[in-house]
């Protein structure tokens, strides 16, 4: 049997600065998983990252990441994306730093 | 050392400027990113987890202060003031932006100095002894052969798109500090019993996830020889590597299917097929390379101002008891400067230390420096009256630590804080081995002891060879730790075994800090290492304390 559909955000990297994006409710990119859409629907998700892979000016290597719903926003549900929302360990930089405000590309 | 020709410089004008177009045709949109990525990946640029990645090549580990005053520059125009010394005498900078790589690369050829071959299936940057030209125990400086290799395997064009990346490393040492029975080649200089200087061959050594040690493929070669033969052994591993699987594609699986006998019959004949082409015009080249390399005018002077800091500062002679190694040269010294500080990313330095470290080499080195696989940077060539001076700038830029050998001198890959492929974390792991330790005040007390993690099988942090091992894995969607011990990264090479199960994130420095207890309680004494006692007493004594749980289940 078919494992059953877990619910997805669409990222990928940006071309230019090669940090980590989200896609959005309106189909754009945002550098918060908090402002990314959570996809619940498997056909709605693949749909998602085709239109993802249409935007090779912006987006590098979009793919389908598990996430949960969270009172702000999607959370991550594997150790690897919650360092890719946050930024390294060792130095306070790359997506810690930023703030939260919200903005998109 | 060496210095670029007009023929050098040309040619890596050409790749940057086209480098430089393909980026401008990948922004407008004409590039895809499946056809641009083979090319940003032939000049070091890879896109990581939080950012494109540029590696840029340190030929055989060695720079002049001019290099490294660039390096500092890229690190603090284009990146976050920092840079990261790799396991392959490289250096990584961990946060340009795609649309400033052809400026940055711009900036390094202006110091003959470039990224080409630091990823894609090619013969990568050949590595060497990191004491090159310095140690006391070599038969000759390895570096020109290094050079020599590295203008052959430069842009070769039978060599560009193998099955799998290659690396060769060189060394002339009595004791092998280069790690050369992990690489796929490896070219030892020996003399023979006739005094005449020549090669042994090294062939199938490689970690990863089917780590082997290397295997003695030619014992001496001459001279001429050198060049061809490597050139033999590459072509038949590029013919008959295997190409359905990348995890088997590397020669030390070729070695392993084939065998050896096999192998060393396929290169001897395809070694008197080319041997007739070269005719020579490598003979003319490696003597004009060895110019380069000639010994710095090492000075004759009384070394009364160490020997008096030595007898009254009791930090500088830790240092020095612990940092320096003897030198070939009367009244010299090998300095390696620790980028190890307690706490800090193991391979990690400033734009401010780059300089500091760089204007020392000017004042006091002969103006070089090198990059060690074990992630240090090292004045090769000081004057013992030189140190105390060294020394005291050296503090100013927190690079005094005194660790080199000991337990808190880590390897690390970058692992999850930054590679794409990492499958757990491996700086934090690191800094809290060494806080730990420092905290303890056991560190010299404990003696010689390697510890090098990795953040995935790939194993750029040859936790094979750690005396204790650490691979950082994702088990069920959480970071987990396999130990190994009695792994060794020298000429005695060894693959360590494996403890058994792994430990949580949370678990591993205390699980290091009883395999250390245990240790300190079952040595002989304090002249017997971690790595001797293992010897002597195997896996199961260290087992008991590793897994205390299970020996009280037992009891």
């Amino acid at each position: 049997m078919a494992q059953a559909f877990t619910p997805k955000v669409v990222t990928a990297n940006a071309l230019i600065e090669g940090d980590v994006i989200y896609l959005t409710e309106a189909g754009e990119w945002t550098r918060f998983l908090s402002e990314a859409v959570l996809l619940t629907d498997e056909a709605d998700a693949q749909l998602r990252l085709l239109e993802a892979e249409q935007q090779p000016g912006a987006a590098v290597g979009p793919y389908l990441a598990d996430a949960a719903p969270g009172a702000t926003g999607p959370q991550p549900t594997h150790f690897r994306e919650e360092f890719r929302r946050t930024g390294p360990s060792n130095y306070f930089h790359g997506k810690q730093v930023e703030t939260t405000a919200s903005h998109s590309l | 050392m060496y210095a670029y020709n007009d023929f050098d410089t040309a040619f890596l004008a050409t790749r940057n400027a086209q480098f430089r177009a393909q980026v401008e045709r990948r922004v407008a949109g004409a590039l895809t990113e499946d056809e641009f990525k083979p090319l940003r990946l032939m000049n070091g640029v890879y896109l990581q987890l939080h950012a494109y990645m540029l590696r840029v090549a340190i030929p055989y580990g060695t720079l002049n202060s001019r290099q490294m005053s660039q390096l500092a520059l890229l690190a603090e125009k284009w990146d976050k003031g920092y840079g990261h010394f790799t396991t392959r005498q490289n250096i990584q900078f961990n946060w340009p932006k795609l649309s400033d790589i052809p400026d940055m690369l711009d900036a390094l050829a202006e110091v003959d100095m470039h990224a080409i071959q630091t990823s894609g299936n090619t013969i990568r940057n050949v590595t060497a002894d990191h004491f090159a030209g310095a140690a006391a125990d070599e038969v000759e400086d390895p570096r020109p052969i290094a050079e020599l290799i590295r203008q052959w395997s430069t842009d070769h064009p039978e060599f560009q798109f193998m099955g799998r990346k290659f690396k060769i490393a060189v060394s002339a040492g009595e004791k092998d500090r280069a790690v050369l029975k992990a690489h796929d080649l490896a070219v030892r200089v020996v003399r023979n019993d006739a005094g005449e200087t020549g090669y042994q061959i090294l062939v199938g050594g490689g970690l990863g996830r089917t780590p082997m040690i290397g295997k003695v493929l030619h014992d001496f070669l001459p001279r001429a020889d050198l060049l061809p033969y490597i050139e033999a052994v590459v072509s038949v591993w590029n013919q008959i590597g295997r190409r359905d699987n990348k995890y088997k594609a590397r020669i030390k699986i070729t070695v392993h299917e084939h065998g050896l006998d096999d192998i060393r019959a396929r290169v001897e004949e395809r070694f008197t097929a080319i041997r007739p082409t070269f005719e020579g015009i490598d003979q003319t080249l490696f003597a004009d390379i060895q110019e380069h390399f000639a010994a710095p005018d090492f000075r004759d002077a009384a070394t009364s101002a160490f020997e008096l800091a030595y007898g009254s500062d009791p930090l500088f002679r830790s240092w020095a008891d612990t940092n320096l190694s003897e030198h070939r040269a009367p009244g010299y010294s090998i300095v390696t400067i620790s980028l190890k500080k307690q706490g800090d990313t193991p391979g990690d330095a400033s734009a401010n230390q780059m300089r500091t470290m760089a204007t020392l080499a000017k004042a006091y080195g002969h103006d070089e420096l090198r990059i060690s696989h074990e992630q240090n940077v090292i004045l090769p060539h000081v004057h013992k009256s030189d140190l105390p001076a060294i020394y005291a700038a050296l503090r100013e830029e927190n690079l005094h630590t005194a660790n080199i050998g000991l337990v808190s001198d880590i390897i690390a890959c970058p692992g999850m804080d930054y590679c794409a492929l990492a499958t757990a974390r491996s700086i934090p792991v690191a800094q809290q081995i060494a806080t730990r330790f420092d905290e303890l005040k056991l560190e010299h007390d404990i003696g010689h002891l390697q510890i090098k993690i990795s953040g995935c099988i790939n194993a750029c942090g040859h936790h094979h060879l750690g005396h204790i091992g650490i691979l950082g894995l994702d088990r069920a969607g959480v970071e987990n730790y396999q130990i190994t011990l009695g792994g060794d990264a020298t000429w005695e090479a060894n693959i360590g075994d494996r403890a058994g199960p792994g430990f949580a994130y949370d678990e591993i420095v205390p699980a290091v800090e009883r395999l250390v207890q245990a240790y300190l309680k079952l040595r002989q004494g304090a002249d017997e290492t971690f790595i001797d006692a293992y010897r002597r007493l195997g896996l199961a004594p260290f087992k008991a304390y590793l897994y205390p749980e299970v020996r009280a289940h037992a009891a």
